[in-house]
């Protein structure tokens, strides 16, 4: 389980505008064989994370490193080459919607590999049917469920089988049963491919089951992190709120506005 | 509520004077040109991103065929029919204007100008603006607000070499084609009004257009203009969608700009090209 490291973000800061930043000092590190969960509120910047891994924002400082190299320092077509070995879950499946299940699983081989069409054909089978929907191979994204969506991309998502997953909120709108089944297909496949995998959730309960470690973030810092078995014993009144869901504790359910009074009188004038 | 003390209310600021509101103008004005020349920039450079990732549409020319068959042969309808009804006012316009010379005979050639000229290509134009631009665009735009670009580009895969370049070309060779044929099935609707129902004889009417449209003259800048409408409408269309906001107003608003942008260019450029075109005549 612990085996060299996949990624490592240090004291990593990055804002979409100059004057707000998201992400103020992040530090976390992924080795090989982990599935590493990234929980924090809504807006936090979890995803943002992730586009920072992929390389399709630019750090404003520290360090991003995947697989060993600096991502600010690749070009576009080494960025193009990390991202071969990368297979991302985009938070709504974000299937091609012109296209079949099938060609859907098979527009990585298609464009990324010169294998011939047969072999396509098997890899893609074998993908559909790891994920359970060999199926429904000729069917369009608009006819399948929520669930089943989730599962073709992940099957989309590891037709080149990549050595580090991202998952962005993959359970998130799904029914207990598909909720379970995509959390044990995140983990036998990770396990299958002896890849690394990063999942972005809210979903606290169905994480601390399948992953070896967590991060929590707020404020653009990682505020807590630790194993399952940490987290579930854990004090800290911030995992603590998470865990339970409460909603007032140390995360305020306020943004911060200006004062509650002032502004009702200013929109008497 | 009226007697309150006013104290607390800010005196209002003083009236601008007449440099003020001079000033305001000439700023306001400003901004508008510079909005307008910063996006007028990046268009142009998102065109030579479509044209510099143009190879896969060519190695790989199913993906253009794909294109031209939603761009192209799915507006035959609305140009066929659009194109006869034209060319039917044409002939009873047209007849009811020469009959008063006594040169009804004439029908054939003003039909035949009047559409391969000017109305084919920007007829055409317009109707492929609305029928196949905005569908262009709004199939662009949701893939954006879906994440399925994003997708892509995380799949190491250019979403301009892949999603938007085959479908500028097959805009770009489409929109040449169409105006030919609604061209052509004008002539045919002046055809049916002049010979069938009017009465004129069909064999002036044909030899009357025959020698007076010239190959190079007429048909060759008609095409010209199509091909150039061809591309703008399909440049604008592509970046509509590619640059829409990736929410549903972002993609609705997106669409209607497809449709009014292209209207104005088209009418535009057929100005200046025919300006340059037939000047000397
Ligand atoms: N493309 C963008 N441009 C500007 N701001 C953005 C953009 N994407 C996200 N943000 C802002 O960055 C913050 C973090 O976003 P995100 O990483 O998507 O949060 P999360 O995934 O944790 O819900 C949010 O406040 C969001 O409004
Ligand atoms: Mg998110």
């Amino acid at each position: 389980m612990t085996g060299q490291t996949v990624v490592q973000l240090t004291d990593l800061a990055f804002g979409y505008e100059r004057d707000r930043p998201v992400l103020a000092q992040i530090n976390m590190s992924v080795r090989a064989g982990q599935i590493v969960a990234l929980m924090g509120g809504s807006g936090c910047g979890k995803t943002t994370v992730l586009r920072l891994i992929g390389g399709v924002v630019r750090a404003t400082a520290g360090e991003v490193r995947v697989f060993g190299d600096d991502v600010a320092a690749m070009d576009q077509a080494e960025l193009y080459r990390m991202r071969e070995r990368l297979g991302m879950l985009f938070q709504f499946g974000a299937l091609f919607t012109d296209l079949t299940v099938f060609d859907n699983v098979a527009f990585p081989l298609r464009e990324r590999t010169n294998l011939g069409e047969r072999m396509i054909r098997d890899l893609v089978l074998m993908k559909l049917q790891a994920v359970g929907l060999r199926g429904a191979s000729q069917l369009m994204p608009h006819q399948l469920s929520g669930g089943m969506s989730r599962r073709v991309a992940l099957a989309r998502g590891i037709a080149l089988d990549p050595q580090l997953m991202l998952f962005d909120e993959p359970f998130t709108g799904l029914d207990p049963i598909s909720l379970a089944t995509i959390g044990t297909l995140v983990r036998e496949l990770n396990d299958a491919l002896g890849a690394s995998s990063i999942i972005v959730t809210h979903d606290v309960q169905e994480s601390l089951n399948i992953v070896d470690y967590l991060y929590f973030i707020a404020a653009g810092r990682v505020v807590a992190q630790g194993t399952p078995d940490e987290v579930r014993a854990s004090e800290e009144p911030f995992v603590r709120q998470f865990v339970r869901g409460e909603v007032e504790g140390v995360v305020p359910f306020h943004q911060p506005a200006n004062d509650y009074r002032s502004d009702l009188l200013a929109a008497d004038r | 509520m009226a007697t309150e003390p006013q104290t607390a209310i800010e005196p209002k600021a003083d009236r601008p004077g007449v440099l003020g509101t001079l000033r305001a103008a000439l700023e306001h004005l400003g901004g508008w040109v510079l909005r307008v020349l910063i996006r007028l920039g990046y268009i142009g450079r998102f065109a030579v991103a479509v044209v510099r990732f143009s190879g896969p549409s060519f190695a790989r020319f199913g993906l253009v065929m794909r294109e031209i068959y939603f761009a192209g042969v799915l507006s035959l309808v609305i140009i066929s029919v659009s194109g006869l009804f034209v060319g039917m006012v044409l002939g009873l316009q047209g007849y009811d204007t020469l009959v008063r010379y006594g040169s009804a005979n004439a029908l054939g050639t003003l039909v035949a100008l009047s559409l391969l000229r000017e109305l084919g290509p920007v007829v055409a134009a317009l109707l492929f603006a609305s029928r196949a631009g905005s569908a262009i665009t709004a199939e662009i735009g949701l893939m954006k607000a879906t994440e399925q670009l994003a997708a892509m580009e995380m799949m190491a895969v250019e979403p301009i070499a892949r999603v938007v370049a085959p479908r500028f070309w097959g805009g770009v060779i489409s929109m040449p084609l169409l105006a030919a044929i609604f061209s052509a099935v004008g002539i045919f609707g002046g055809y049916v009004v002049g010979v069938l129902i009017v009465g004129l004889d069909s064999g002036s009417f044909w030899s009357q257009m025959q020698s007076a449209v010239d190959l190079r003259d007429d048909l060759l800048n008609g095409v010209i203009k199509s091909f150039v409408f061809g591309v703008a409408v399909t440049l604008i269309a592509v970046f509509e969608g590619y640059d829409a906001a990736p929410t549903a107003e972002g993609v609705s608003g997106a669409t209607t700009r497809t449709v009014v942008t292209s209207a104005l260019v088209i009418l535009a450029l057929d100005v200046v090209m025919t300006a340059l075109m037939f000047r000397g005549i």
